[in-house]
C-alpha cells in the first residue's frame, strides 16, 4: 500500500498557496457539464439544463479571473519578469528515461490571458443562448456541446505540453464539428461541418509532422525545456536543428512552417480559411464563441506559445507575416460584396485574425522589438470582446427578422435600440475609431508594421480602412437603410422583442468591454519576453489609419445610410471585379477542382482500384486460406480423451527428440 | 518465528479461515443463499484490499514457501479474479444448491494456486498444483443434471491425471539429474545433459498442459463447453494466472541456466499456440467454446511476453494478466447471464442483442476490444507491452508472426461484436434481469478495462515491483 501512495500523481509546485486544484477546475467544470448533461440532459434534466452548464460555466470564470488576478499582481511577477509557471504537472505516459508525454498546467500572460478571454466570452455565449436556443429540441446536447468546447479550448491554452495542446485542438476540432452540425437535419449544415473538419484536419496534419521534427531534435515535448533548447545557439539540439536541411531550408524553419500549416488551418488563413464561412451554419451564439472569439485564435496563440523559437527563424516568420496580411486584405474585400450578414462578419473575422498573425510574424524578440508580439495579443483580447458582440447582435438581428440576408433588414434601429447601440459601439471598435478598443490594438500592430516592413504596413492600412467601410456598410444596411416594414405585417405573424434580459445583457457587457479595454496598459502585462513594455502613444502616427477609417465610414454612410441605386451603380463598374470578390474570388470552385478533378481521378480511383483488387484480394485469400486449414485441421478436436492423451504424448516425445537430438 | 508465520503466510490463512468458516456454516444451521454470497463477497473484498497491507519478503519451511511483494501482487490479482466470479455469476451461484460447496473447492483451488505461486521446491509446487487442479475437476461437474458436464469433468480429471504423471516422472529425473528439489539450490546444479533436458520437458509440460499451450491444449473446449459458465471463467483466467505467475519463477529463476533451451520452445510453441488458437476461434458457433479458443490463443501472447526474459517481460505478463481477469471475466460474465436467463449459447443467438440489451452490449463490446487490442482499451497497452518485451530479443520473425495473429484474432471478435450491434435478428434476446452484484461485477470490469490502460502508474507500479 505504501507504494501506492508514494507515487507521484501530481506535483504540486510552492507559490506559498496552492491554486493546483482550482486551476484544475476550470477546465474540469465544463466538462462535469458536458458529461452530467450529455449523459442525463435529455431524459431527466431538460428544463434545467442551461441553467446548470450556466452555473458550472460561471464557476470556471471566477475561478479564472482570480487566477488572472494572482497571477499577474500577486505571485506571477519575479524581479519585474512574468515567469512561466507549471502549478500541476503529471508524467501520463513514459516512452524513454528522457521522453515522455506529460499533463500539465502552464501559467504564463497569455496563457493566463486567454484563460479569461475563453471562459468569460464562453459564459456570455452561455447566457445568450439560454434565451437564443430556448424551445430548441436538442437544448440540453447543445448545452452539452458547449461545456465539451469549453473543456478543451481551456484545456489548449492551459496545456504545458504540445503534444497535450494537439490532444486538445484536435478535441476543439471535434465539438467545433459537431456545433457546425448541430442542425443536422439540415444539408447545408451537415455540408458545412464535414468541410469545416476536413479542412482543419488536412492543417493539422501539418502540425502533427512539425510537432514530430520539433520534438525529435529538441528531445521532449515540454514547451519550457523545447523553448529553451532551441532557442540558445550554443544549444546542441538547436545547432542540429538548424544545420540539418531539406530543400535547402533547415529542418527548423521545415517544423515550424508545419506547426503554423496547422494553425492556419485552425484560425481560417488564405487559402485554408474556406471552411470558416461555410461555418456559420451553425447557431449563431456558437459562431460568436468558436468561429470569432476562442476557436480561430488558436493558431495565433499556437505561434505566440512558440514565439520564441519562432523568432530564431527569420523565413518562417516571413510565412506567417505575408500569409497573415494576405489573408486580410483578401478577406477584406470579400466582406465587402457579402450579402448574408453572418458571412460578412465571417470574412472580417479572417481578417482580423489576419492582422494578429501579421504581428506576430513581424515582431522581434524582447524589449522594443516584441512590440508586435504585445499588439497581437492585445488585438486579439480586444477583438474577441466586439467581434461575439458582433455576432451576438447579429443573433438579435436574425432572431428578430428569421433571415440573415441583408435585403430583409433595414431601419431595424426602432426595433432594436440595444442591438443597435451595442452593435454601433462595435463597429466603431473594430474600425479602429478612438476611443474604443479596436483602436488601441490596431494602432499598435500598425507602428509595429511601420518599423519592420513598408510593403505589409501600407496593405494594412489600406486593409483597416476597407474594414471600417463593410463593417459600416453592415451597419446602416441592417439598422438605417430603408424603413422596416411594422413586426405586425411582417410575413409569419410573430413578434418578438429583443430577446429578453438574458439576451441583452451580454451585449451590454460586451459593449463596455469593446468600449474600455483599450485603456488596458496591456505592455504591462503580456510581452515577448514577460518584462514590462511602455506602449508609447504617437499622435502623428495615428492621422493615416484614422483618417481612412472616417473616410471609409463616411462612404460606407454615403452609400448605405438611404436607399438607393448607387451600390449598384459602383458594382456594375466594378463589374468583373465585383464579381470575382463576391463569388469569393472563386476559391471553393477551386478547391472542388482540386479534389474532384484532380485528385479523385488521378489518386482516389487509381488508390480505389489497388485497394479493391490487391488489397482486398490478400486480405481475402488470407482470410479464405485460414478458413481452409481451419477445415482441415478440425478433426484433431474429436472429443475422444484417449486420443487426446495420444497428442500428448506425442507432443512431448516431439520436443524431447527436437531438443535434445536435432536443435542444441 | 510466530509473527512471520502469520504475515508471510496471511493471504493463505485469510483464504484458510473463510473455507472453515463455510464449513461451519454448511455443517451448522445453514444460511440462506443470498445473504451467504453476500457475506462471501464481502469476505472476498475485504480479502482482496488485504492483500496489500503488511507485505513482507521471506521465506518458510527451510525455503518451501516464499514470497515477496510481487508475489503478493499476484496473489491480490487472484483475489480480485475470484471476488469478480463471486459478483458476476450471482445468479447462478444463488440457485445452487450447493453453493457453500462451491465456494469451498473454488477458494481450495485458490489456496493452491496461492501455494504454488509461493512454492520453492519441486514437492511444493506439485502437491500445490495438485490442490488448485482437482477441486477444479469437482467444480466442472457442478451442472449436476447435465450430461456434458459430467463429461467435462471427467475428461478433466483423466487429462490432468496424464499430465500429473508425467509432472511426477519430470521431477523425479530432475532430483535424479541434479541432486535437489529446491528451486534456490537447482540453478547451480543445472548442466544441460540429456537427461536435464528430459526431465525439464517433462516438467514443462505440466505448465503447458495447464495453460493450454498447443498441443497439450486438447482438454480445453471441451471442458469449457461443459463446465458451468463460471467455472469456465475460473478455469480460463484464475487457473491460466496463477500457472502463468509461477511458469515466470520457474523459466526466469530456477531454469536461467538453461535459458537458450527454453527460448526456443517458448518461441515454437507460442507460435504453433497463437495460429492453432486463433485457426480454431474463427469456427466456432459457442460462445463458451469460442472464448475458449480465444484464450488459448491469448495465452500464445503471455508466451510472447515471457519470451522476453526480462524485468519488462515479467511485468508486462503480470499486467496483461491484470488486465485479462477484467476483460475475459467481463465477455464471460455477459455469456453467463444470458445462458443463466435463456439457455442461449451460440453466437448467431447474439444477433440484435443490442435492441434489447444495450448495456450488456457495450459491456461485451468493450471486453472483445480489449482482448482484440484495439486502443483505447487495456487490452491493447497490455498486448503492446507484451510485444514490446518479446521484440527486446531481436527475433522479428517472431514478433511479426505474432503482430499477423493479432491481426486475424481482430476478425472473429469482431464477428461478435457485428452481430451484437449491427445484425438484424427478429428475435433477439428478450431483456436480461441483471442481479445487482452482477451490474456492479460488470461495471468493474468495465472500469477496469478503461483505467487500467489509461493510468500509467499502474504499469509503473508493477515494474517498480517487479525489480
Amino acid at each position: 500500500m505504501n507504494d501506492f501512495l508514494q507515487i507521484p500523481m501530481l506535483q504540486v509546485l510552492p507559490f506559498g498557496k496552492d491554486i493546483g486544484w482550482a486551476l484544475l477546475l476550470i477546465p474540469l467544470l465544463p466538462l462535469a457539464g458536458f458529461l452530467l448533461l450529455g449523459l442525463f440532459g435529455r431524459k431527466h434534466i431538460k428544463n434545467s439544463s442551461g441553467i446548470i452548464g450556466t452555473s458550472l460555466l460561471l464557476v470556471s470564470t471566477v475561478l479564472s479571473l482570480y487566477t488572472a488576478y494572482g497571477y499577474f499582481f500577486e505571485y506571477g511577477k519575479v524581479n519585474g519578469v512574468y515567469q512561466k509557471l507549471i502549478p500541476l504537472q503529471y508524467t501520463w505516459l513514459q516512452f524513454s528515461p528522457g521522453l515522455s508525454i506529460d499533463m500539465g498546467i502552464i501559467l504564463d500572460p497569455i496563457s493566463v490571458m486567454m484563460l479569461v478571454v475563453v471562459s468569460f466570452i464562453s459564459l456570455m455565449v452561455h447566457i445568450y443562448s439560454l434565451a437564443y436556443m430556448k424551445g430548441e429540441d436538442r437544448f440540453p446536447t447543445y448545452y452539452a456541446f458547449l461545456g465539451l468546447f469549453t473543456f478543451s479550448m481551456l484545456g489548449l491554452v492551459m496545456a504545458s505540453n504540445i503534444f497535450q495542446m494537439y490532444i486538445f485542438w484536435e478535441l476543439v476540432g471535434i465539438s467545433s464539428f459537431l456545433l457546425i452540425g448541430y442542425y443536422y437535419d439540415r444539408p447545408s449544415a451537415v455540408a458545412a461541418c464535414k468541410k469545416a473538419f476536413i479542412v482543419t484536419r488536412f492543417a493539422d496534419l501539418g502540425f502533427l509532422i512539425g510537432i514530430l521534427i520539433l520534438s525529435f531534435y529538441a528531445g521532449t515535448l515540454d514547451f519550457n525545456t523545447l523553448i529553451q533548447r532551441l532557442t540558445s545557439s550554443s544549444a546542441p539540439e538547436f545547432q542540429t536543428a538548424v544545420a540539418s536541411s531539406f530543400l535547402g531550408v533547415s529542418a527548423l524553419t521545415w517544423a515550424l512552417v508545419l506547426v503554423f500549416i496547422g494553425g492556419a488551418g485552425k484560425s481560417a488563413m488564405f487559402p485554408l480559411h474556406v471552411w470558416l464561412p461555410d461555418a456559420m451554419e451553425g447557431p449563431t451564439p456558437v459562431s460568436a464563441l468558436i468561429h470569432a472569439a476562442t476557436m480561430v485564435v488558436a493558431g495565433v496563440f499556437l505561434v505566440a506559445r512558440l514565439f520564441p523559437v519562432f523568432s530564431m527563424s527569420p523565413p518562417a516568420l516571413q510565412v506567417v507575416s505575408y500569409v497573415g496580411v494576405i489573408s486580410a486584405l483578401f478577406a477584406a474585400v470579400i466582406a465587402c460584396t457579402q450579402t448574408d450578414i453572418k458571412r460578412v462578419l465571417a470574412y472580417s473575422t479572417i481578417s482580423q485574425i489576419g492582422f494578429m498573425m501579421f504581428s506576430l510574424g513581424v515582431s522581434g524578440s524582447g524589449g522594443e522589438n516584441g512590440l508586435g508580439f504585445t499588439a497581437s495579443m492585445f488585438h486579439l483580447f480586444t477583438h474577441a470582446m466586439f467581434k461575439a458582440l458582433l455576432f451576438l447582435g447579429a443573433g438579435a438581428v436574425i432572431h428578430f427578422i428569421h433571415s440573415n440576408e441583408m435585403k430583409d433588414m433595414g431601419g431595424l434601429r426602432k426595433y432594436l435600440p440595444i442591438t443597435h447601440i451595442t452593435f454601433l459601439i462595435a463597429c466603431l471598435a473594430i474600425s479602429g475609431v478612438p476611443p474604443f478598443a479596436g483602436f488601441f490594438s490596431k494602432e499598435e500592430i500598425l507602428l509595429a508594421a511601420y518599423h519592420h516592413n513598408a510593403i505589409i504596413y501600407w496593405i494594412a492600412l489600406i486593409t483597416s480602412g476597407l474594414t471600417a467601410f463593410y463593417m459600416f456598410r453592415l451597419y446602416f444596411s441592417i439598422f438605417w437603410n430603408k424603413e422596416a416594414p411594422s413586426p405586425l405585417e411582417r410575413a409569419g405573424g410573430e413578434v418578438h422583442g429583443e430577446g429578453g434580459f438574458a439576451m441583452m445583457m451580454p451585449l451590454v457587457l460586451l459593449a463596455v468591454g469593446a468600449a474600455v479595454a483599450g485603456f488596458i496598459p496591456f505592455g504591462n502585462f503580456v510581452s515577448s519576453d514577460g518584462k514590462l513594455l511602455e506602449s508609447a502613444f504617437h499622435l502623428q502616427f495615428s492621422i493615416a489609419p484614422v483618417a481612412l477609417g472616417l473616410a471609409g465610414i463616411f462612404a460606407a454612410m454615403w452609400l448605405y445610410k438611404k436607399q438607393n441605386n448607387k451600390p449598384d451603380a459602383i458594382a456594375a463598374s466594378l463589374n468583373g471585379f465585383y464579381k470575382a470578390a463576391y463569388h469569393k474570388f472563386y476559391m471553393d470552385e477551386l478547391y472542388l477542382f482540386i479534389t474532384k478533378k484532380i485528385l479523385f481521378n488521378l489518386i482516389g480511383r487509381p488508390a480505389a482500384w489497388f485497394d479493391k483488387n490487391v488489397v482486398d484480394g490478400m486480405v481475402n485469400m488470407t482470410g479464405n486460406t485460414t478458413q481452409a486449414i481451419s477445415e482441415k485441421i478440425k478433426g484433431f478436436q474429436s472429443g475422444k480423451v484417449q486420443q487426446y492423451a495420444i497428442y500428448f504424448l506425442a507432443g512431448v516425445i516431439g520436443l524431447a527428440v527436437l531438443f535434445i537430438y536435432i536443435w542444441k | 518465528m510466530l509473527n512471520d508465520f502469520l504475515i508471510l503466510m496471511k493471504s493463505e490463512l485469510v483464504i484458510t479461515f473463510i473455507i472453515f468458516l463455510l464449513l461451519f456454516i454448511k455443517v451448522g444451521k445453514g444460511m440462506k443463499n443470498e445473504s451467504l454470497l453476500s457475506l462471501l463477497q464481502f469476505l472476498l473484498l475485504a480479502n482482496f484490499i488485504a492483500g496489500f497491507f503488511f507485505n513482507e519478503t521471506g521465506s518458510l519451511f527451510g525455503g518451501l514457501f516464499t514470497t515477496n511483494a510481487l508475489i503478493a501482487f499476484q496473489k491480490s490479482i487472484l483475489s480480485l479474479g475470484v471476488y469478480l466470479i463471486s459478483l458476476l455469476f450471482a445468479d447462478w451461484l444463488k440457485k445452487s444448491e450447493h453453493m457453500p460447496e462451491f465456494f469451498i473447492l473454488m477458494l481450495s483451488a485458490l489456496l493452491g494456486m496461492f501455494f504454488m505461486i509461493s512454492s520453492g521446491s519441486l514437492l511444493m509446487f506439485f502437491l500445490s498444483l495438485e490442490l488448485s487442479t482437482i477441486p477444479v475437476a469437482a467444480m466442472t461437474n457442478f451442472d449436476l443434471e447435465k450430461k456434458i458436464s459430467s463429461e467435462a469433468s471427467m475428461k478433466m480429471i483423466l487429462s490432468s491425471a496424464f499430465s500429473s504423471g508425467i509432472l511426477l516422472f519430470g521431477i523425479s529425473l530432475m532430483y535424479g539429474a541434479t541432486g535437489t528439489i529446491s528451486f534456490a539450490e537447482m540453478p547451480a546444479m543445472l548442466d544441460g545433459s540429456p537427461l536435464q533436458i528430459l526431465a525439464f520437458i517433462f516438467l514443462f509440460t505440466a505448465f503447458a498442459f495447464k495453460l493450454s499451450i498447443v498441443p497439450f491444449h486438447l482438454w480445453t473446449a471441451d471442458v469449457y463447453e461443459g463446465a458451468p459458465i463460471a467455472v469456465s471463467s475460473f478455469l480460463s483466467v484464475i487457473s491460466k494466472g496463477s500457472i502463468a505467475f509461477i511458469l515466470l519463477t520457474a523459466l526466469y529463476k530456477v531454469f536461467a541456466p538453461m535459458h537458450e533451451l527454453w527460448y526456443n520452445m517458448v518461441v515454437l510453441l507460442s507460435i504453433a499456440t497463437m495460429i492453432i488458437g486463433n485457426l480454431f476461434a474463427l469456427r466456432q458457433q459457442n460462445i463458451k467454446r469460442f472464448l475458449a479458443y480465444s484464450s488459448i490463443a491469448q495465452v500464445g501472447f503471455i508466451l510472447v511476453g515471457i519470451s522476453g526474459n526480462s524485468i519488462a517481460g515479467t511485468s508486462s505478463v503480470v499486467y496483461f494478466v491484470l488486465i485479462y481477469v477484467f476483460s475475459n471475466l467481463a465477455a464471460f460474465g455477459v455469456a453467463g447471464a444470458i445462458s443463466q436467463q435463456t439457455g442461449k449459447e451460440r453466437i448467431n443467438d447474439y444477433k440484435g442483442l443490442y435492441q434489447t440489451n444495450p448495456f450488456i452490449s457495450w459491456v461485451l463490446a468493450l471486453a472483445l476490444f480489449s482482448l482484440a487490442g484495439i486502443p483505447p482499451t487495456a487490452g491493447f497497452f497490455g498486448k503492446l507491452f507484451l510485444i514490446t518485451a518479446g521484440a527486446s530479443n531481436g527475433n522479428y520473425f517472431f514478433i511479426t508472426v505474432a503482430a499477423l495473429n493479432l491481426i486475424v484474432s481482430l476478425y472473429y471478435y469482431l464477428r461478435v461484436i457485428r452481430a451484437v450491434f449491427m445484425d438484424k435478428n427478429e428475435q433477439p434476446i428478450e431483456k436480461i434481469n441483471l442481479h445487482p452484484s452482477t451490474k456492479l461485477g460488470m461495471i468493474i470490469c468495465g472500469a477496469g478495462i478503461v483505467l487500467v490502460g489509461l493510468l500509467s502508474w499502474v504499469y509503473d507500479y508493477i515494474t517498480a515491483l517487479t525489480m
